[in-house]
């Protein structure tokens, strides 16, 4: 391992004794993997950090101009001076909030059904078919939300205007029951576009919920099943508990999955930038799309506020994922998996 | 893993349609297969509660509506079939076939809406994809409402490709590094590197196309190029794949490490011939999400790259066209043949994509569709 270059001949008195060293230390190809791999990490680093500097530094200017008003206000009229993000901030979060409904009960299932559910001669075809969902670009999912999902879901709105109408979520400013009933107000309204999110989604948790109840301890399994649990139980008191950490990390990825995506939200939704909770309603606006939507006409004092809006999009995503770390984190997921 | 334990539930589907009655001696009890009270039970269920829904909503209630018609057989069904089951079974079985039925029907739901996208886009696009020259020629001198037998989306083709292909470049060394060096590197930094990464994988796609475009393009004034677009969809990837890959090398069990250390291989010869082998197929799956998310990108492409109707081929000159800008632009319109034009492309990108996830399967056949 050490090379030992040959020099003078060994003097006179003989060398003392040393200890021989028992830790060698790391080996020399070890030290240039380690050295690389802590390159490429620090890259990344600095990399990804720098991505919230940036957009940081970029904001300065308006949250200086505008202050707390930037969160206070509804509207975005750059041209009269007026920007705010609160109304836009709500629809995002209106969106992201239909999209996890729908999605994470079928993530779920579809993860379950993969793992535990399919006979082995479909598994492998099933995991294809999820990860073909996921490679499925969003803007497919956008046009289908647009065109074909649009024209159907108008209905389910109205049905659920017509008989849930009372709580306040499912209010629409229309009547349902008019012989001609207003469609357009059923249109390009925060469900539709939580609807088509929430296809980007399933897939994605679904990927995580489902690798990490494959790696559930079989020795576990095999002692449910020995104690009489039905495939139901072995579940309930295996696999969910063994992984609740990807169950929950596969959420909260789907989450922000849902807070940022862009081109679905952008091409179904109507731009509105009143203060509601009414999803079923036309018109929303999400950060993503405000940025997507406005970017190519701003000016720029309007392209500091976009970057703010985008700011304040990446500081929330960072949170609700920082979370989602500390679940996984905690999490017994392939932390002792044994041979 | 796989390589230790044999599959853990003893395939029983022959036997386990021998009539109970003719086997009055102990035999084991078979997980994955039916009872014949069970199978009754179900087609009964579903039998009955077709026709309880059937009088009730359309001849009693006088509803409409295929979707609601099919709620309320679903909700009525299973209803049914707790009951059935309950009056002959403890209430563990019972909660055991109706997950399995909430289960079921959850999977085939999403198949379906899997595959009326993928019908719905095709035959949507299907006009524009009969003619030979939507894929031969560009969009320049073409309007956007002509005819589909003039123009085509090559040069959004072309630019898809090489911006994927630069993006992959860049960030698969990246995302697989940095997922080796959070597992397999013990310290605090690699803990700071995961926390960060992690943070970042569900960042917003946009956000990465503003982090280019005020670096790349205000600080240091390159102009909109293919090159830009391939470096922001790069950052949208690396965490991705980062992540990913680091799940699948977090699961490789300790003991396989520790056996090729106690062989007297070194670290870097530990994760090359056993760690990396062994997460081979996950590795694959990561580098899909990766390209997946790559490949569809629209809003960083709606920042950073400058649409254009013409073919280029060079990455680092003039503005270069993607499909899914393609795809965006066109029916944005509302121009009919745009829409089609639109939704051809859409076709195309849907089949690049099966190609790509094709490939990356076939790769990574070994060991696919394991535990």
């Amino acid at each position: 391992m050490s090379s030992t270059t040959y020099t003078a001949p060994a003097p006179a008195t003989p060398p003392e004794d040393e200890p021989r060293v028992i830790d060698p230390g790391l080996a020399p190809s070890d030290r240039v993997f380690h050295g690389i791999a802590r390159a490429i990490g620090v890259f990344v680093l600095v990399l990804t950090g720098s991505i919230g500097l940036f957009l940081g530094y970029q904001a300065i200017p308006t949250l200086h101009r505008y202050g707390l008003n930037f969160f206070i206000e509804h509207q975005w009229e750059p041209e009269r001076d007026i920007v705010g993000i609160s109304s836009t901030l709500l629809g995002t979060f209106e969106v992201a909030f239909v999209a996890l409904a729908v999605a994470f009960p079928l993530a779920l299932a579809v993860a379950l059904y993969i793992s535990e559910y399919a006979p082995a001669w479909l598994k492998s075809t099933a995991i294809s078919l999820v990860d073909l969902m996921a490679a499925v670009p969003s803007i497919v999912f956008g046009l289908w939300g647009y065109f074909l999902l649009q024209p159907n879901a108008k209905f389910l709105s109205r049905w659920l205007h017509q008989y849930l109408g009372f709580l306040p979520f499912f209010h629409v400013d229309t009547d349902p029951d008019a012989a001609v009933w207003a469609q357009s107000r059923y249109t390009s309204s925060a469900l539709i576009a939580g609807l088509a999110v929430s296809l980007m989604v399933i897939p994605l948790a679904c990927a995580v919920m489902r690798g990490v109840f494959a790696q559930a301890p079989i020795g576990e399994r095999e002692a449910a099943f020995a104690l009489g649990a039905t495939r139901w139980g072995m579940i309930r008191t295996v696999v969910l508990p063994f992984g609740r950490g990807g169950i929950i990390g596969g959420t909260m990825l789907g989450l922000g999955r849902a807070l940022g995506e862009t081109v679905a939200v952008l091409l179904i939704i109507s731009p509105d930038f009143d203060i509601k909770f009414r999803p079923l309603e036309v018109g929303t606006q999400t950060t993503s799309a405000l940025i997507a939507g406005r970017f190519g006409e701003a000016s720029s004092s309007q392209l500091s506020a976009l970057l703010t809006a985008g700011f304040v999009l990446f500081v929330i995503t960072l949170g609700v994922n920082t979370v989602a770390a500390i679940f996984v984190g905690r999490s017994r997921s392939g932390a002792a998996t044994e041979i | 893993m796989a390589t230790t334990t044999a599959p853990p539930k003893v395939p029983t589907e022959p036997s386990a349609e021998a009539p109970t009655a003719e086997l009055p001696r102990e035999r084991p009890r078979a997980l994955r297969s039916r009872t014949t009270e069970e199978r009754t039970a179900l087609v009964g269920s579903l039998l009955g509660s077709l026709a309880l829904v059937w009088l009730v909503f359309e001849q009693l209630l006088a509803w409409s509506g295929t979707l609601g018609f099919l709620v309320c057989w679903y909700v009525v069904f299973l209803v049914m079939f707790a009951a059935v089951t309950g009056m002959a079974n403890p209430w563990p079985v019972v909660a055991d076939r109706l997950m399995s039925a909430a289960v079921h029907v959850a999977a085939l739901f999403v198949l379906l809406v899997l595959g009326s996208v993928i019908v719905y886009i095709v035959i949507r696009g299907f006009p524009a994809l009969i003619h030979l020259n939507f894929y031969l020629k560009d969009m320049s001198g073409v309007g956007t409402d002509d005819a589909l037998d003039r123009g085509g989306v090559l040069h959004a083709i072309v630019g898809t490709f090489i911006e994927v292909a630069i993006a992959v470049a860049v960030s698969l060394p990246l995302g697989i590094g940095t997922a080796v060096y959070m597992t397999e590197v013990r310290g605090r930094l690699p803990r700071l590197v995961r926390t960060v990464v992690e943070a970042m994988t569900a960042l917003p796609d946009i956000l990465a196309g503003l982090f280019i475009y005020t670096t790349l393009i205000v600080a240091f004034g390159f102009p909109r190029t293919g090159f830009a677009a391939a470096l922001a969809l790069a950052v949208t990837m690396i965490p991705i794949i980062a992540r990913s890959a680091e799940v699948v090398l977090r699961v490789v069990p300790g003991g396989l490490r520790e056996a090729g250390l106690a062989l007297g291989a070194s670290q870097w010869q530990t994760v090359r011939r056993v760690v990396l082998p062994t997460a081979k197929s996950g590795l694959a799956t990561a580098l899909i999400l990766g390209i997946a998310r790559a490949v569809g990108e629209t809003a960083p492409l709606l920042i950073v790259s400058g649409v254009s109707t013409f073919y280029n081929a060079n990455p680092v000159q003039d503005p270069m066209n993607s499909l899914p800008l393609f795809i965006y632009t066109a029916v944005r319109g509302g121009q009919n043949q745009a829409q089609t034009r639109g939704f051809g492309a859409a076709t195309l990108l849907l089949f690049l994509v099966l190609v790509l996830f094709a490939a990356t399967r076939i790769l990574a056949r070994q060991r696919v569709g394991r535990r």
